[in-house]
């Protein structure tokens, strides 16, 4: 009798630890009234440029915090860091996304009531940080033109978590194959809400109409 | 690609409920884990191997049901699933519709455990 098979019912969901705190790290975020953005891509896709090149256009209207991460480097928080703007270097050490007790720790390293935008820079990787809630209020994500245009078929879950797709490097186009009329139509086919901006962040290019879309998320949010 | 931390999750949930029922020995455990997920079978096992080393739960075999994806259909709200490796452009086969919001397919779920 002793060696008889019982069945225990656990009925558990494995990331609901992670979505758990994610919601509680978004509920502490509003009453700080600070509004927490997931910058995801893979990796060159251009996202440091792309957040350097949102902050110089936001320096004056919101007050920003930056986190970034990576495997294992300090060079994208040197970067930021240069540009007068707080950032905190999270190293993941082999880790391939951002989960939410990692934020948590670069959020306690920030002063919040010093921020009105803290942008999150997830690892280089179009893959795993689709998975896991970070407890940002908004994901945003890169494709840049180098990478083609099947990126939507690749990676759908990316795809169809983000609020918003930044299609960088616009200034690539004329070089390039890219079908921007085919990936436009994949990528509402899995996600129909998402916001999509052409952008280049190193001329400049749509950094505007990108800008005033996320000060009107972030003042929603922060209620100002 | 990160089998790593999702195996951690489950060993410790695993682990939790093996001491909560004073259990001597895991002999498997039953996941549904969506088809949206990249996750490999072969790779979580092996990783669960390696995390389980001198626990309970040492040798216990992983069973893992796959959950097809789920569409609710934009444009008729007609539910219908899709192989979303093999059809890269689904249409709704009831109105011919594409697109629409995701029902199911991304779980990571345990069921249950059978122990001794």
């Amino acid at each position: 009798m002793m060696d008889e098979i019982r069945l225990i019912e656990v009925k558990e969901d494995i990331l609901s630890d992670n979505k758990g705190l994610a919601d509680r790290l978004r509920a502490d975020l509003k009453k700080s009234r600070t509004f927490l953005m997931n910058l995801m891509s893979s990796p060159g896709a251009g996202k440091t440029t792309f957040i350097l090149a949102t902050l110089a256009a936001l320096k004056s209207t919101l007050r920003i915090g930056v986190i970034e991460a990576d495997i294992d480097s300090m060079v994208d928080a040197e970067r930021v860091a240069r540009a007068g703007v707080t950032a905190i270097q999270l190293r993941t050490g082999g880790f391939c996304h951002l989960d939410a007790a990692m934020v948590a720790k670069g959020l306690e390293a920030l002063d919040l009531s010093l921020l009105d935008l803290v942008i999150i820079e997830n690892v280089g990787n179009l893959v795993c940080p689709a998975e896991f809630d970070t407890g940002a209020v908004k994901n945003v994500m890169i494709l840049s033109v180098p990478e083609g245009d099947d990126k939507p078929l690749k990676y759908p879950l990316m795809f169809s978590v983000c609020d918003v797709l930044i299609v960088n490097k616009i200034d690539y186009l004329p070089l390039s194959d890219f079908d921007l009329a085919a990936m436009r139509e994949r990528v509402l086919k899995l996600n129909p809400g998402i916001k999509i901006f052409e952008v280049s962040a190193k001329n400049g290019t749509g950094i505007e109409a990108w800008t005033s879309w996320l000060v009107q998320e972030a003042s929603a949010f922060i209620d100002r | 690609m990160h089998e790593l931390p999702v195996t951690e999750s489950i060993l410790q949930i695993v682990l939790k409920h093996a001491t909560a029922n004073q259990v001597r020995t895991v002999v498997s455990i039953s996941l549904r884990v969506g088809e949206m997920s990249d996750l490999e079978d072969e790779w979580i096992q092996r990783y669960f191997d390696y995390l389980s080393k001198g626990t309970v739960a040492e040798g216990a075999k992983l069973k893992i049901e796959r959950v097809p994806v789920t569409i609710q259909c934009a444009g008729c709200q007609a539910a219908y699933s899709v192989n979303i490796r093999m059809d890269k452009d689904p249409k709704c086969p009831q109105c011919g519709a594409t697109g629409g919001k995701l029902l199911a397919g991304r779980e990571y779920y345990i069921k249950d455990m059978e122990v001794r």
